[in-house]
């Protein structure tokens, strides 16, 4: 089996000290493959937001380690870490962190204005990316006049336009309606299925958990389960090749 | 982020929030504009006493006069009957009054031969009990002390010239009417006569031609009629005659040097002649005193404005830290796209640079017109009979340097808000709610 993109062994993450110390994570390992879908379910309060912030290098475990392609990620620091959230990660929140006033265009491409890709290459690539999720109508519209599924393909664009390894969703069909959240679901799948990109779902929707390859649930700051979605078997036995030609994703 | 980026994305910010960025770039804009104008006041002010240094030209000479006694705790002084009152080079400037030691015809000896020193007269006083045109009615007037290479601000006519062996006057303007003259030209070429008590208080009278006639003044001549040598000799004459003592005493005398050779000699000839026991003092002294009283009224000006400024600056403080605490989850999540502290951080204070940017531009080119509107009225009203001055003027240093100090003290500003931005977590902004 290839290397996982990611792979924690023994995290532990605590906050504060003395009497009040709380720990969050009490010896997690996970291992994330390139290409597959995995969820992680659990309560509020149970963990798993915290194990994605260390997923995604956000934050730096109390103790444990976090590989990122087979090399330990407390290595990297400053200006590289930074380098490397810009470009393997992308993320999609439930609460969408759009900014209202600027355009969807401009909120697309926030990642590559950070990342310093000059003017004409980002609009280029941002256009090209609202192309594919069916929004270039939109581009020269405020976010703040979306409709709330259209905002989340917005979201989902940002994430995509730097051409990420893995996406992280956390609860990202939190906030829309039954209808509007499968079509979000149908893109992410359709992603992660045809350009094989890796994508970590965090949520508490079953319906949502189950769609996942893999799920493996927290609950008080351990894995209680973790489980191989039978529909999905094929697939993760065998996961998809990153970087494989994109055919056109479903919006 | 390229830094072409972040001033553009800092830019954008500053408008997102209106009302907030307009209402600070007012406190801004109040003071960059005091500022502004003080500024002004000063440059024009300074201008214009810089034009009159040149206007009266006599950069050669230097008024020397025994030094004062030490008068402190001495207690009452002892009456010398030799005593004169000295004067500077105009009835008006500044630094006159205060009794000391007369200049002798030994003294001028003694300074002729200190090395520096190109020739040395001594400077007659003449006071005279009024000047009369045509038996008219009798004004009183004072007598100025003309210098030679000193040039008056004439309204008409011509400068008294030192040289010629007749008797010659300038008048000011404001003789004209009353002495009965239908104009200046009219009073050209005129006569007017001056009543000269002597010693003994007989009164002479001594008639003399108008060629000139001179426009008042902030120093120099001012309200003075303007005599050339022959007429203060002829003056001096019949002031003198009967008079017991001080005839050959002065009060002062000029002594004419060479300013081309710099700073350091004229400096050496002035040591030399303190310790000779004279003071020497230049028409830029004289000058230069005046300057430094404008300057330390200017300067106390100009901190009223740095004070409003500074208000503004915690004006910018609040605005931005607002602006922060509203943006907490845009800051997270471009924390969490791997964007650095160090950019976060010149994204906020690039943000108060360019509100500082706005409030001073706009300061600065509101107060230039508002300046020069005022100044250009005060011209032709309060100040008609000052020609030249124009009360508030800028020059292009000053006036960069006010948008530079704004926009120093608005980054001084935002380093606090910028500072609280890049120091937060990603996770914990974007938690924010």
């Amino acid at each position: 089996m290839s290397t996982p993109v990611l792979r924690v062994e023994g995290l532990h993450r605590a906050y504060g000290r003395g009497p009040t110390r709380f720990e969050a994570l009490k010896g997690v390992d996970v291992e994330v493959r390139a290409g597959e879908s995995l969820a992680i379910v659990g309560k509020s309060g149970s963990g798993k937001s915290t194990l994605m912030h260390l997923l995604a290098l956000l934050d730096r475990p109390t103790s444990g380690s976090v590989e990122l392609n087979g090399l330990p990620a407390d290595r990297l620091r400053g200006r590289e870490l930074n380098r490397v959230r810009n470009q393997t990660f992308g993320f999609v929140f439930q609460q969408f962190f759009l900014t209202p006033s600027a355009t969807v265009l401009e909120n697309v491409i926030l990642p590559l204005k950070i990342a310093g890709v000059g003017r004409g290459e980002r609009k280029r690539r941002g256009m090209a990316v609202l192309e594919q999720l069916g929004l270039a109508d939109k581009a020269k519209n405020k976010a703040i006049d979306l409709s709330g599924g259209q905002k989340q393909r917005v979201v989902i664009a940002r994430a995509l336009v730097n051409d990420p390894q893995v996406i992280f969703a956390d609860e990202p069909t939190g906030n829309l309606d039954t209808t509007t959240g499968a079509a979000v679901e149908d893109l992410l799948f359709g992603l992660n299925r045809e350009r094989g990109i890796t994508l970590v779902v965090v949520t508490h929707d079953e319906e949502l958990a189950s769609r996942c390859d893999r799920r493996i649930t927290v609950r008080d700051g351990r894995i209680e389960a973790s489980a191989t979605a039978p529909t999905a078997a094929a697939t993760a036995a065998a996961p998809g090749e990153p970087g494989r030609p994109t055919e056109g994703v479903a919006a | 982020m390229t830094p072409a980026d972040v001033v553009g994305s800092a830019v954008a910010n500053t408008f997102r929030s209106k009302t907030r960025t307009i209402l600070t770039v007012l406190a801004i804009f109040i003071g960059a504009f005091t500022l502004t104008i003080t500024t002004g006041l000063g440059t024009g002010i300074n201008r214009y006493i810089d034009q009159t240094v040149a206007e009266i030209g006599a950069e050669d000479v230097m008024t020397v006069a025994h030094q004062a006694e030490e008068t402190t705790d001495d207690g009452p002084r002892e009456y010398d009957p030799d005593a004169v009152t000295a004067s500077g080079l105009g009835a008006d400037g500044p630094g006159g009054g205060g009794t000391i030691d007369p200049i002798t015809d030994d003294d001028l000896v003694t300074i002729a031969a200190i090395d520096g020193v190109e020739s040395v007269e001594p400077l007659k006083q003449v006071s005279v009990d009024y000047i009369q045109h045509d038996d008219g009615t009798r004004y009183e007037v004072s007598v100025g002390s003309f210098i030679p290479g000193m040039e008056l601000v004439l309204a008409s006519g011509e400068q008294p010239d030192p040289d010629a062996a007749a008797a010659q006057v300038a008048i000011p303007v404001d003789f004209v009417e009353p002495l009965g003259f239908d104009s200046q030209a009219d009073a050209l070429g005129s006569e007017v006569a001056f009543g000269v008590a002597d010693a003994t208080g007989v009164e002479h009278v001594v008639t003399v031609e108008v060629v000139g006639v001179s426009e008042a003044g902030l120093i120099g001549t001012g309200n003075s009629v303007s005599p050339n040598t022959a007429l203060t000799d002829e003056l001096y004459a019949a002031q003198a005659t009967g008079a017991i003592g001080q005839t050959d005493l002065y009060g002062s005398a000029v002594v004419t040097f060479d300013p081309e050779l710099g700073e350091t000699a004229t400096q050496a000839l002035k040591d030399d002649l303190d310790e000779a026991g004279f003071t020497a003092t230049t028409v830029e002294d004289q000058i230069g005193a005046f300057q430094s009283v404008i300057d330390g009224i200017v300067l106390v000006l100009n901190a009223f404005a740095v004070i409003a400024l500074l208000a503004a600056g915690f004006g910018i403080v609040n605005t931005l830290l607002m602006s922060v605490q509203e943006r907490t989850r845009e800051i997270g999540l471009m924390k969490a796209m791997g964007m650095g502290s160090g950019r976060v951080f010149g994204l906020f204070s690039t943000e108060a640079t360019f509100i500082g940017f706005l409030g001073s531009a706009v300061g600065v080119v509101l107060g230039m017109v508002a300046g020069t509107a005022v100044g250009d009225a005060l011209a032709t009203t309060m100040f008609a009979d000052l020609p030249g001055l124009t009360l508030i003027a800028f020059d292009p240093t000053s006036v960069a340097s006010i948008i530079v100090l704004v926009m120093a003290i608005a980054f001084l500003a935002g380093t606090i808000p910028a500072g609280r931005a890049a120091r937060q977590d990603p996770i914990e902004s974007l938690r924010y709610e």
